[in-house]
């Protein structure tokens, strides 16, 4: 399988590109995913990704084919009304934020269900394919399809390098941000716009369902190798690359399987590894740390 | 019975098994634990068809309860471990389901269990598997879903109290020596056992807007812990009704627009709620 | 009898601790202040005591015997931020919570503990208010609720977090009251407070607390100027007026 996998990566020019796209990908995510983070957002990302299924089939509905950018424009504009209604939900009542995200996630998801049995079962036309949306379906993905993914994830990574200093100073701190002469409301406005961009083109090859892993998973692990938030983004990058071509690789040779769902467990693999034995809090470390304590103790 | 009324009983009694379990989630900010759980019972699922090697109720019923319970007990490791309370769970509960998903795809393509079935659940054809009780032939997910109902409303009839004080101070409830610990696993394990009842009908992501959505409507409505479980019964059911007849209409998935009704009856209490609606919200504004 | 009694006591976050070799004891019927600067563990001690945090090391008796809610006879008033005040519940309702511990699994609440309950909010002047939602209560309002439901509990030895930040002046009235009815029926109340200038008047007997006991005893020989400064770190002014010594932190 391994053999397999060399040859395909070797010598067939689409799959070199679904891997690279996949790989920019899980760069773009882990680099957002930290920020995200930090800003206490992890599950909004979730949110985001369920409720981008509606959009992607309103989209289809409207135009009548799968063209990849429509559908990504149709699912940046319900992930970003789920993130608005989520805030106006726990602005206006009592709510609380997790039953907000729960919430708007579920009825998203269930309109979005809706549309797409719908759809499937519309006769004439190709098979839509939407359904690859959910769990992901990197081997389906068109050349087209390839160059917008990885050009968007490229655009995104290139600027959250520009911006890396003022949303630091932004998380770290938005009241010094504010007195800095930062424009602290566009900075964020920027963030969550990204951030939904971010999950939506990951769609395609994670799916719906289990993007907001790929936000998580790469960067906590990260959190177990260094205490830098510089080296934080850069690591969580590199496992959410690792992931990414892993998943892409094994799901395109092996027919059948979704991707998603590989690039998931690969990325948990990569945290129980960094769990384990990361020097920063990492299990091992800690089990050394005590009996250094204890022996000090008993001395 | 007809085949439109036990597909009508089976919907309402997921939108009152999970209302009324819901509730408690709402109250206690845990709705993100309850939408990590019911992914995860996919892999519980999914495990225990690979031991017993059948579809059998009972060994999915426990299969989905011990991985519900490891599900939280893993994110409380993880949280203690110094990791963010939301972040344990976007990592425990995808990483299950994902294993889930792979499991499905691998080893258990040809049997009634699939990929599609696990995301939306498969209501229309519930009554078509029967067996017979005391002379009647009723639905198996049905019956399931009946005594799961009538469980689910025993333990919170006999720990009501206890619940409710966990919920509201779990301060106090330590100095009183309630064991706060066993009574959360114990919600849990309710919540577990409500969403492999609700899988059959609609799937291990839409129980998510069914536990949810009921309760939130009802907590727009009341001040009263005891008359929130009530509407939030009525609101399952109401969802799971009005979820039907709209698929009925639309000709499209019954799963996914009970959950889209549930979304419509939120929007309506939002606005019109008379105790916290934007409605009354508004007009104070105006008259303040 | 000592109405409670450490020792050893030691409590931690992240191996940073937070109170270190705490020994002190509390007579019983006492009204007991203890008094620290903002991050002295006064909650910590409060909660360590009580089992809702980890102890690294201690020992707690009650009444002489050995800690144990089981033993029902502890009251206890948290700080007024730790509970959700969007909790569909009434003040009546919180009220009764405080029985639930003699009520006991699997029953519901009797027409005795609904009464008792009543005559508790009567007396904190919050008869009218019953079937109040608890966020539609003022500041005070919602600190005698928890007053009144720590009355109901039926405790001997009452541990209150700061009760009387952020009261109005008819609450903290109606506190200082309450805790006098219970010192009088023998109960022993112990309060995280604030406020140094109402120590000397509230409180017979003073903790000085900062991650270790500073001092212990009655209020008139441990509330002196040479003692807070140690306690504080020499960070209070003091200054006098009308010949009275008012402190300033």
């Amino acid at each position: 399988m391994i053999q397999d996998m060399w040859n395909a990566l070797l010598h067939q020019p689409n799959t070199q590109w679904v891997v690279l796209s996949t790989m920019l990908l899980g760069i773009a995510s882990g680099v957002l995913g930290s920020f995200a983070l930090l800003k206490k957002q992890s599950l909004i990302g979730d949110a985001v990704a369920h409720a981008a299924l509606p959009g992607i089939c309103i989209a289809y509905l409207l135009i009548g084919e799968k063209q990849l950018l429509v559908l990504l424009l149709g699912a940046t504009a319900t992930g970003l009304l789920a993130t608005y209604l989520i805030q106006l939900i726990t602005t206006t009542t009592r709510i609380k934020k997790d039953a907000a995200i729960c919430l708007i996630l579920s009825v998203f998801f269930g309109t979005g269900i809706v549309l797409l049995s719908k759809i499937t079962q519309q006769a004439g036309g190709n098979k839509s394919g939407l359904d690859h949306f959910i769990f992901g379906q990197a081997a389906a993905m068109t050349r087209n399809d390839v160059y917008t993914m990885a050009g968007a994830a490229g655009g995104l990574i290139l600027i959250a390098f520009l911006l890396f200093k003022e949303w630091k100073l932004l998380i770290f701190d938005p009241d010094f941000a504010k007195n800095s002469g930062l424009p602290v409301g566009l900075l964020e406005t920027l963030f969550s716009t990204l951030l939904v961009i971010t999950v939506v083109i990951g769609i395609q090859a994670v799916g719906v369902i289990l993007m907001a892993a790929l936000l998580i998973i790469p960067t906590i692990s990260a959190r177990y190798w260094t205490d830098r938030l510089g080296w934080m983004v850069v690591i969580a990058g590199s496992i959410g690359a690792c992931s990414g071509i892993v998943g892409a690789l094994i799901s395109t040779i092996s027919t059948g399987l979704a991707t998603g769902p590989l690039i998931v467990v690969t990325a948990a693999g990569c945290f129980i590894v960094s769990f384990t034995i990361g020097p920063k809090r990492g299990l091992i470390q800690k089990l050394m740390a005590h009996r250094v304590r204890l022996k000090e103790e008993s001395i | 019975m007809t085949y439109e009324g036990w597909i009508l009983l089976t919907a309402c009694l997921v939108g009152i098994s999970c209302g009324m379990v819901g509730c408690f989630l709402i109250v206690r900010r845990m709705t993100m634990l309850a939408d990590a759980i019911s992914h995860s019972v996919l892999l519980g699922i999914v495990l225990a068809f690979l031991v017993a090697n059948s579809l059998n109720g009972i060994y999915m019923l426990i299969g989905a309860t011990v991985i519900g319970l490891v599900t939280t007990f893993a994110i409380q490791s993880l949280h203690n471990s110094g990791v963010q309370e939301d972040a344990s769970i976007g990592i425990v509960f995808t990483t299950f389901f994902a294993i889930g998903v792979i499991l499905i795809s691998l080893f258990a393509r040809d049997v009634h269990l699939d990929v599609e079935h696990a995301l939306m659940g498969e209501i229309a054809f519930i009554p078509w598997n029967t067996y017979t009780v005391f002379g009647i032939e009723i639905p198996k997910a049905t019956g399931m879903l009946l005594c799961i109902t009538i469980f689910a409303l025993l333990v919170i009839l006999m720990f009501y109290k206890e619940l409710k004080l966990t919920s509201f101070d779990a301060a106090l409830a330590v100095t009183l020596g309630l064991p706060v610990a066993l009574i959360h696993y114990l919600l849990m394990g309710l919540v577990s056992i409500t969403a492999v009842g609700s899988f059959d009908a609609v799937g291990a992501v839409l129980v998510v807007s069914m536990l949810v959505v009921p309760g939130t409507c009802a907590y727009l409505l009341t001040d009263r812990l005891s008359v929130m479980l009530l509407y939030s019964c009525l609101f399952g059911a109401a969802s799971a009704i009005f979820g039907y007849y709209g698929a009925l209409w639309l000709d499209a998935s019954i799963s996914g627009s009970m959950s889209a009704a549930g979304g419509i009856l939120f929007l309506l209490t939002w606005v019109f709620s008379p105790r916290y609606g934007l409605l009354r919200r508004y007009r104070a504004m105006i008259t303040s | 009898m000592e109405a409670l009694n450490v020792k050893d006591l030691q409590v931690a976050y992240d191996r940073k601790a937070v109170l270190d070799q705490v020994e002190l004891s509390i007579p019983k019927g006492s009204l007991t202040a203890i008094v620290g600067p903002n991050g002295a563990g006064k909650s910590t001690l409060i909660k360590a005591i009580l089992g809702m945090l980890k102890r690294s090391s201690g020992q707690i008796s009650i009444l002489g015997k050995p800690y144990s809610p089981k033993n029902r006879n502890v009251g206890y008033v948290p700080q007024r931020g730790s509970v959700d005040w969007d909790f569909p519940t009434n003040a009546l309702d919180v009220i009764l919570m405080g029985r639930y511990g003699h009520i006991g699994w699997f029953k519901r609440p009797s027409k005795q503990d609904i009464a008792l309950a009543k005559e508790a909010l009567h007396k904190l002047g919050m008869a009218d208010y019953a079937d109040r939602q608890i966020r539609q209560l003022s500041g005070g309002q919602q600190q005698r609720v928890f007053l009144a439901r720590a009355l109901v509990q039926d405790a001997e030895v009452y541990f209150m977090d700061e009760p009387f930040v952020g009261v109005d002046a008819k609450t903290e009235k109606a506190i200082i009251d309450l805790l006098r009815e219970l010192k009088q029926k023998g109960k022993t109340v112990i309060v995280v407070h604030h406020d140094l200038q109402t120590v000397p008047e509230y409180f017979d007997h003073t903790l000085l607390l900062n991650r270790t006991v500073i001092a212990n005893g009655p209020t008139e020989q441990v509330f002196t100027e040479d003692l807070l400064q140690k306690t504080y770190g020499g960070a209070l002014a003091f200054f006098s007026t009308n010949g009275d010594k008012r402190v300033m932190s």
